[in-house]
């Protein structure tokens, strides 16, 4: 596998400090050093300062974690506390199986 | 209770405030608007108009109350809406380029998304904020928010999250209308109406004999009286407009002017020389005799006196009808050129009555016409079912009347009723004011045609037929002539004419032959007369000289008589 297939462009949409923001904030960390080993890329945004980058996402629910890269771009939205679900949503492999 | 409470929130407000939505007719039915900072839910199943109407509110919105908008569109992707609308003459982007006017199309691709845990619609109103703040926008479309349901799953987040967005435009202030798709029981399928419950509008496309009628109602409106019948609504190249139907309170203003009826002949039947300006007048007959002839007639004299004119074929196209015309000494082409003159020829059947009556209220108000002709209203029954055609008529002689327009309307009586000749089948005649009837008289292998008035309000009119013929020259009405078995017309005419007079030349001769009879008498009295009076003379002459002598012979007698008595 090349290893700029395996770099992984996230973007988490948040609206504030708000508990489920902070949730899935944690969450994302967490999969992401357990599974991606450093090839990742953890951009947040909060809306309520730049609300104007909401349309480009076609964002709507808060929080919602958008995979820009690799492409297809994938959604996932809400607190990102079914693991399982968000790495199958995010296309990724778990290290333990990779390795 | 209710009552108490809109009162008491007007005093803090004056009475409920509305806003414009500048849609022709919707803004008399709601008395004034849509709820001014509310949100108003339009309902309808697919196709009937829902986004149009919401993006007409916008659009009026900007360029008739200077209040920007915002389009969110669930649905359709901001190019498609341009595109859709630019049809119907709104040419959204360089309202968007202005900066009046906000597009946002959401979209929710439900492939693209998964959903774990809790989560909230926060980006949406961010979304919506953001968009508000950023025209200043005082409007709000909210497309087929209902989309939403199809593109998440937790349907309970949804509703509590659309309760609360409801909510929140209301304090954001913003005037909004969300459309919802047509459910099977309730009036969205999300049962939208239950949180947005200030306005509701049901939006209706039915088809009955295979010509569809677009339909609004306004199921509910918190707060306000509104017109609660169901109103034809009409989508053309200028969107959106309604025609109320209510208003049959007869107060409309009349006039005591008086118009030609463009036939000099026919004026003259009318006490005061023609029809009231703004009556309505039903020309009825059989086919053939010259209804439209006669329309046109009236047509052409509004025009000679620089008013505009409406002219509703049914039957002919506009060429044929100018054509046909001047082969009866008028030329309408001149008043078609110079825009005194409208023709709209179509079919009936080309779309239903309510459709048909838009229409024309839309010319009358667009054209602001004198006088308007349809030709013919008997017509009208292919699309419509009597008493559709009777509610039909009333209301555009209302709305003809309200504006002051004198209304022609020709009518075709079926030939094989002729007994029933005096009634048309739409039973209008409670409807005009005037009724002309024309009518073809047979009898001794020829057709003549009749004219007579069958009533005319307010005006006395002549109670005979009279005959009238069309040449090269136009329409003229012939003096009114009796024969021994009554109205004489045509030949019969002709020949009653030749036989008076005839009679008149011998009565003539008659007449001298007696005064020179009379002059022989007393030609022979007169010389009797001299006769006489010479054999008087002579005879007077005779005595004369009898009496002389006598004296004469006296004279000598006397002294002997003298003496005879001495003796």
């Amino acid at each position: 596998m090349v290893k700029a297939k395996e770099f992984w462009q996230l973007k988490l949409y948040v609206a504030g400090q708000t508990p489920k923001s902070v949730t899935a904030l944690n969450n994302i960390k967490k999969y992401c050093e357990e599974h991606l080993d450093g090839q990742y890329k953890i951009e947040i945004i909060d809306l309520l300062k730049e609300p104007q980058l909401a349309e480009g996402d076609q964002i709507l629910a808060i929080p919602t974690l958008v995979r820009k890269v690799p492409v297809p771009i994938r959604k996932i939205i809400g607190d990102l506390s079914n693991e399982e679900k968000v790495l199958v949503g995010l296309d990724i492999k778990p290290l333990k199986t990779k390795t | 209770m209710v009552k108490k409470l809109t009162q008491t929130k007007s005093s803090k407000t004056k009475v409920l405030e509305k806003t414009q939505t500048g849609i022709a007719g919707l803004d008399e039915i709601t008395e004034g608007g849509l709820p001014k900072g509310r949100p108003t839910l339009i309902c309808g199943s697919a196709g009937c108009g829902k986004t149009l109407m919401g993006m007409q509110f916008l659009i009026k919105g900007i360029t008739e109350f200077n209040e920007p908008g915002v389009f969110m569109s669930f649905e359709e992707p901001t190019d498609d809406l341009a595109k859709n609308v630019l049809s119907l003459g709104f040419d959204i982007k360089k309202l968007a380029a202005d900066n009046l006017l906000k597009i946002d199309h959401v979209m929710v691709e439900r492939s693209e998304i998964e959903e774990t845990g809790e989560y909230d619609l926060e980006g949406l109103f961010i979304r919506l904020e953001y968009a508000i703040d950023s025209v200043g926008a005082k409007r709000v479309v909210l497309d087929t928010i209902e989309s939403l349901f199809a593109g998440l799953n937790n349907a309970s987040i949804l509703r509590a999250e659309l309760r609360r967005l409801f909510h929140w435009l209301k304090n954001k202030g913003v005037t909004a209308i969300i459309t919802g798709e047509r459910g099977e029981k309730s009036l969205t399928r999300q049962g939208l109406e239950e949180y947005v419950s200030d306005c509701v509008i049901l939006l209706d496309f039915r088809v009955i004999d295979q010509i569809s009628t677009r339909r609004l109602r306004i199921v509910k409106y918190r707060g306000s009286t509104h017109g609660t019948n169901e109103y034809p609504f009409l989508i053309d190249e200028n969107g959106i407009s309604v025609l109320p139907i209510t208003s049959l309170k007869l107060d409309h203003s009349v006039s005591n002017k008086i118009v030609s009826t463009g036939i000099k002949g026919l004026d003259e039947m009318f006490s005061r020389g023609g029809y009231y300006e703004g009556s309505s007048v039903l020309i009825s007959g059989t086919a053939g005799t010259a209804k439209t002839t006669l329309a046109s007639y009236f047509a052409n004299e509004n025009c000679k006196r620089k008013g505009r004119t409406l002219y509703f074929a049914f039957e002919e196209s506009p060429n044929q009808l100018t054509r046909n015309m001047l082969s009866v000494g008028i030329d309408l082409q001149p008043y078609l050129d110079k825009g005194l003159l409208q023709i709209h020829s179509s079919r009936p059947s080309l779309q239903g009555l309510e459709t048909h009556l838009l229409y024309l209220n839309k010319l009358v108000k667009e054209f602001k016409p004198q006088a308007v002709i349809i030709d013919p209203i008997s017509n009208l029954i292919s699309v419509g079912s009597l008493s559709d055609v009777r509610s039909f008529l009333v209301r555009l002689i209302d709305l003809l009347k309200v504006n002051n327009i004198t209304a022609v309307f020709t009518s075709l009586t079926q030939q094989n009723v002729s007994s029933t000749n005096e009634l048309t089948e739409e039973s209008v005649s409670s409807l005009v004011d005037t009724w002309i009837t024309v009518r073809d008289v047979e009898g001794i292998g020829e057709r003549n045609r009749g004219l007579y008035i069958l009533k005319a309000r307010g005006m006395g009119h002549s109670n005979q037929v009279r005959e009238f013929i069309i040449n090269d020259n136009g329409v003229e009405l012939l003096e009114f002539e009796v024969g021994p078995e009554g109205m004489l017309t045509g030949s019969a005419r002709g020949k009653h004419r030749q036989t008076q007079s005839v009679q008149k030349l011998k009565k003539q001769k008659e007449l001298e032959s007696r005064d020179r009879e009379i002059e022989r008498k007393r030609q022979i009295l007169e010389s009797n007369i001299q006769a006489m009076r010479t054999e008087f003379e002579s005879v007077a002459e005779e005595l004369n000289k009898l009496k002389l002598e006598e004296l004469e012979l006296a004279e000598k007698a006397k002294p002997s008589a003298i003496k005879k008595t001495k003796k």
